[in-house]
């Protein structure tokens, strides 16, 4: 019960922080409350017991995020300029996203359900078989470089991915600055 | 060099109260960031979380001190360089257990006991992910960087 007061509680927080980055005009706002905002999910995610997720949240969400995008609004500007006439365009948008991922909601598991389908199919060996077969205490660690080897190795990929991404758009608009 | 960007900056690593923050901060969290990466397999965290520490503490010391100063200690050539490397070393682990006899990143066929071969395998693997992000993450950060000083 506790827990479920907590998750309320982070959530609202939460809401809180998106309703006000969605009305500020302070770039620098923004991206401190979007830092704040991830911070709140971790908290969430550690209530949840997933302590793993929860710090790569708070590492990289409010960490890392942050950093990019204060270093971004010093190379443009710290004002947002608002295009009136796509206000109601974007509220029609953003209801319609909600309204889907709520609808969507209603079909939920329950949470902490131990009779999903989910947690008799690979999680079961995992959790019971991990320690002899891989041998690391942390059954995450085991999932995500042993089992799961090879999906580890396309994300590591996407992150080198992207770094080339930024260098190619970030080193042709420094190459313009120069010449 | 006139820009919005660094007047704003400078306001960061003139003020004194962080400047002395920093000077106990980025060498703790440089420090916590290797306890991650190596301590990975028994409590919560890895090479992912591991690199995005270890370079919010460079990132935090090339705030303070300048990035001129953070280039001396990896530059941006050495972060290039990085980030190609960690997914190097992760695929070769993947093809040293090929030749091994093994599948790919099969890590039970690195050594003669399966476990200690899957110890020598994750312990590889997550140095390639904690190295790329640290790769990465300043390649990225030195770009910005360098965007916001020609704005």
């Amino acid at each position: 019960m506790s827990g479920q007061l907590l998750g309320c509680a982070l959530l609202s927080l939460s809401a809180v922080a998106a309703v006000i980055i969605a009305r500020t005009d302070n770039l620098f706002s923004a991206a401190f409350l979007a830092g704040m905002s991830s911070l709140l999910t971790a908290a969430l995610f550690l209530s949840l017991d997933a302590p793993d997720v929860a710090f790569t949240e708070a590492a990289v969400g409010a960490g890392i995020s942050t950093i990019f995008f204060l270093t971004t609004i010093a190379a443009t500007g710290k004002q947002y300029a608002y295009a009136a006439s796509r206000k109601v365009l974007g509220l029609t948008l953003a209801a319609a996203t909600g309204w889907l991922l709520f609808y969507s909601m209603l079909d939920f598991p329950w949470l902490g359900d131990a009779s999903l389908a989910l947690h008799d199919h690979v999680a079961r060996h995992y959790l019971e078989h991990s320690a002899a077969e891989v041998g690391p205490p942390n059954v995450v660690t085991s999932v995500l470089a042993s089992y799961r080897g090879l999906d580890t190795l396309g994300e590591v990929c996407v992150i080198f991915t992207a770094g080339v991404g930024v260098l190619i758009v970030l080193g042709l608009f420094e190459q313009r600055g120069e010449e | 060099m006139n820009s919005a960007g660094r007047s704003d900056l400078a306001f960061i690593t003139q003020n004194p109260i962080l400047r002395e923050t920093a000077h106990t901060l980025v060498p703790t969290t440089l420090l916590y960031a290797l306890y991650v990466q190596f301590h990975g397999d028994f409590g919560p965290g890895g090479g992912f979380q591991a690199g995005v520490i270890f370079s919010v503490g460079l990132v935090l010391y090339a705030l303070i001190y300048g990035v001129e100063k953070a280039s001396a200690v990896l530059s941006r050539r050495t972060a290039e360089v990085l980030s190609a490397l960690g997914v190097l070393l992760y695929a070769l682990t993947g093809v040293a257990a090929l030749l091994r006899g093994g599948a790919f990143l099969d890590y039970a066929a690195l050594a003669q006991q399966p476990l200690s071969g899957q110890h020598i395998g994750i312990f590889a693997i997550e140095l390639g992910i904690g190295v790329t992000i640290v790769g990465v993450v300043m390649l990225i950060f030195y770009l910005l960087m360098d965007a916001s000083d020609s704005a």
